[in-house]
């Protein structure tokens, strides 16, 4: 039963990577939207029965087959259904679904076979995806962990005759690679010290385990390992550079991949393990700095970038900050909440942001947006739910997940990482209205738009803009309420109890200060709304005043929109090192000279032996005798005058 | 009749030899490196029947005849080589033949 869940989707990719070819679009896309709502199915009714069940039963396994038995080491290729789970399969599926839905319109000015291409990445993806969250034990999920990783390359390079794209896959994979290659570690590590890879035993041994306080244990170095990791595929300091590049790729794949399901797998794969993080506090430690690190520095970048897409790729890896903030400060659940209500809103935005751009014959700069509010009113109003839901507005999904984050990091005594969060949220809500007012209020700037993108091969709509097609305000719309209602499951902390035993011995060691949490949430709407009250003066009210800032601290404007100038320093601290030492080092010396010279050198010598050699068979039938009698007489004369 | 001592047997054979061996490498006509060749069996036949007659048993002799017969074979060959030798390059010198193959 839960083997289907993944199986489906993999069909799906099966059907339209074999034959996508020769159906029309119309019929791939049948199959991959089918597969996926087929998957939802199963997973809801999977759901519904693990709900059927008593809190402390609820843990649904199925071994599909032993896969690997040696020795002391045994991984079967197993899967399981609990809370935490629950929660990914569901969003994945559901989400997934609608995505799958909004692409059947959005990919539509596709070919067939590029549309079937692009589904079976889509399915495939949903598969690997599926396995990853439903995996038993490390290696399962470690199967889905490069299999996302391998649709992410692909998906991104989608259009891969455009340099860009193709390049932006390439980064993707290999500082992903990077991160996997310290999970591969900590996981090796891990089975060296528990014997196990099963998530459920592991956090079985883990709990009995005495927390790392003041040491740097083996527990600190695996979980150390694993959130390398987790910063590949999610996105974090210092792995983050490939996402905000990864938008290159098309928008519902930023949408699925790059924001609703991939990336929230680091924070998936540390909550999976929170009983084993909740053993190394110098971890968790460092988790919740990097996190907040990054959701403030995402969140600065975020502010001044001009491409709608990098907009939202910057704020995907800021909330993404706050989610392993939240893991950092002990609040799994905050971040799982966070990380569910993230997906409905972030996909609701890059969905808004693919609506907008589809309109706009693949424009993607704000700057040449405007006034779309009342030729795009379904994309409108469903962006600024998302905006609003985002901004940490109350009565909105984000603003639930979010107080609760910087609720639990409060209590926890981190008040530095608490005001991190806290400024952040505003960050958050004042470039979410940026380009809310950027792209639908105000005036477009008269100009010829001209489809800077492969996805529009055809001319220009000219002045009249269409809004979203059917499919695409589906999606919208469902997502717009998902985005309104998703934070209401957490009322009385019923979210926190239907996880709770999934991190079942994973209670914050130190019960921090009890805040007024009235107090905290009121601080947090405040942030919110001057978020939004800033963006509004500036951007809205009075645009020249946003340039003045620009203009009067253009050091710092300068730094923002060159993100740090990490890309530049990446490349000079890393790649150039490793280009010229190949290049001019083993390429040019190692390689032309000892690898070639070893090659030729024994072609040389055995030329030359025979050039030698040749000497001796002169054809004069007297040398020979010579030789044979200065041979016998020589021999002769050795046994005599021995 | 007091026989003369072995090593005036050995002597001659050595002598008779070393004229053989100096005939292969100084002559140039293959007929009388053949002959040469003959020489140097028949020192060799010589130094058997000696030492043969010494210890008073009949091997040395009876491997002369088998020297002789090989001879001749190699005679009968030899001389069957240099007439095909010869009808190629209309010359019996040995320096004329070094070339491997033609």
């Amino acid at each position: 039963m839960l083997g289907l869940i993944p199986f489906v989707p993999f069909a799906g990719f099966l059907l339209n990577a074999l034959s996508g070819r020769r159906t029309t679009r119309r019929v791939s896309g049948a199959v991959a939207c089918g597969a996926m709502l087929i998957s939802f199915i199963l997973s809801a009714s999977a759901v519904w029965s693990l709900l059927g069940r008593e809190p402390e039963q609820r843990h649904l396994v199925q071994t599909v087959f032993t896969w690997i038995s040696s020795g002391s080491f045994t991984a079967d290729f197993q899967f399981a259904l609990d809370p935490l789970s629950a929660v990914m399969v569901l969003v994945v599926t559901g989400i997934g679904s609608l995505i799958h839905i909004y692409s059947t319109a959005y990919m539509h000015e596709e070919r067939d076979s590029e549309y079937a291409r692009y589904f079976s990445y889509l399915n495939l993806f949903a598969a690997f995806m599926l396995v990853l969250v439903l995996g038993a034990n490390f290696l399962v999920m470690f199967v889905g962990w490069e299999g996302v990783g391998l649709c992410s390359y692909l998906l991104i390079g989608f259009w891969f005759q455009k340099k860009s794209a193709s390049d932006a896959g390439k980064k993707a994979f290999i500082v992903n690679r990077i991160g996997d290659f310290g999970f591969i570690l900590g996981v090796l590590l891990l089975f060296t010290r528990f014997g196990t890879i099963d998530f459920q035993e592991v956090a079985h041994q883990a709990a009995m385990i005495r927390p790392e306080v003041d040491a740097f244990g083996t527990l600190s170095l695996i979980t150390l390992l694993l959130f390398v990791g987790a910063t590949g595929k999610s996105a974090q300091i210092p792995l983050y550079v490939w996402l905000p590049d990864a938008m290159e790729g098309p928008t519902p794949v930023s949408a699925l991949i790059h924001a609703a399901t991939m990336v929230t797998a680091g924070v998936y794969m540390i909550a999976r393990n929170a009983v084993l993080f909740s053993r190394a506090p110098e971890t968790l430690a460092i988790v919740a700095v990097i996190g907040a690190a990054t959701a403030l520095m995402a969140g600065t970048i975020g502010l001044v970038q001009n491409d709608i897409k990098r907009v939202l790729a910057y704020s995907t890896v800021s909330q993404l900050g706050y989610m392993f903030l939240a893991m950092g400060v002990g609040a799994s659940a905050a971040g799982v909440f966070h990380l569910y209500t993230h997906a409905f809103f972030k996909a609701l935005l890059f969905l808004g942001s693919g609506a907008v751009i589809h309109a706009l014959a693949g424009e993607q700069d704000l700057r040449k947006m405007g006034g779309l509010r009342r030729e795009l009113p379904i994309t409108y109003w469903t962006f600024l739910v998302g905006a609003i839901a985002i901004s940490g507005v109350p009565f909105f999904a984000g603003f639930y997940s979010k107080d609760e984050i910087l609720a639990k990091t409060f209590e926890s005594g981190h008040t530095v990482l608490w005001l991190v969060g806290l400024f952040t949220a505003m960050l958050t809500a004042c470039y979410m209205f940026r380009v809310v007012y950027l792209a639908f209020f105000g005036e477009r700037p008269h100009q010829t738009v001209h489809p800077q993108h492969p996805e529009q091969e055809e001319p220009v709509h000219g002045a009249h803009l269409h809004d979203a097609p059917p499919a695409m305000a589906l999606a919208l719309i469902v997502l717009a309420i998902g985005s309104v209602v998703a934070g209401y499951v957490s009322f009385g902390g019923r979210f926190e109890r239907f996880l709770e035993p999934s991190f079942h011995g994973a209670e914050a060691a130190e019960a921090g200060a009890h805040a007024n949490e009235s107090m905290l949430m009121g601080v947090s709407i405040v942030a919110a709304f001057a978020g939004i009250g800033l963006a509004t003066y500036l951007f809205l009210l009075n645009r020249r005043a946003a340039d003045g800032i620009a203009q009067r601290f253009s050091g710092v404007h300068r730094l923002l929109t060159n993100k740090y100038y990490v890309d530049e320093l990446y490349d000079a601290a890393i790649v150039q090192p490793i280009r010229i030492a190949s290049e001019d080092g083993l390429w040019k010396v190692v390689d032309a000279t000892f690898i070639d010279g070893a090659v030729n050198g024994v072609g040389d010598v055995v030329r030359g032996l025979s050039e030698l050699l040749r000497r001796l068979q002169t054809g004069s039938v007297r040398a020979y005798a010579a030789s044979l009698f200065v041979g016998v007489v020589v021999i002769l004369g050795y046994y005599i005058w021995r | 009749m007091t026989s003369a001592p072995l090593e005036y047997y050995l002597m001659l054979s050595a002598v008779l030899f070393c004229i053989g061996t100096a005939g292969v490498f100084v002559r140039r006509n293959l007929i009388t490196i053949l002959l040469s060749i003959e020489i140097m069996l028949n020192a060799v036949n010589l130094a058997f029947v000696a030492f043969g007659r010494m210890h008073g048993r009949a091997d040395g002799q009876i491997i002369v005849f088998f020297v002789m017969t090989v001879a001749a074979a190699e005679a009968a060959v030899g001389l069957a080589i240099i007439i095909s030798l010869f009808r190629h390059r209309e010359s019996l010198n040995p320096d004329s033949f070094t070339e491997l193959k033609w």
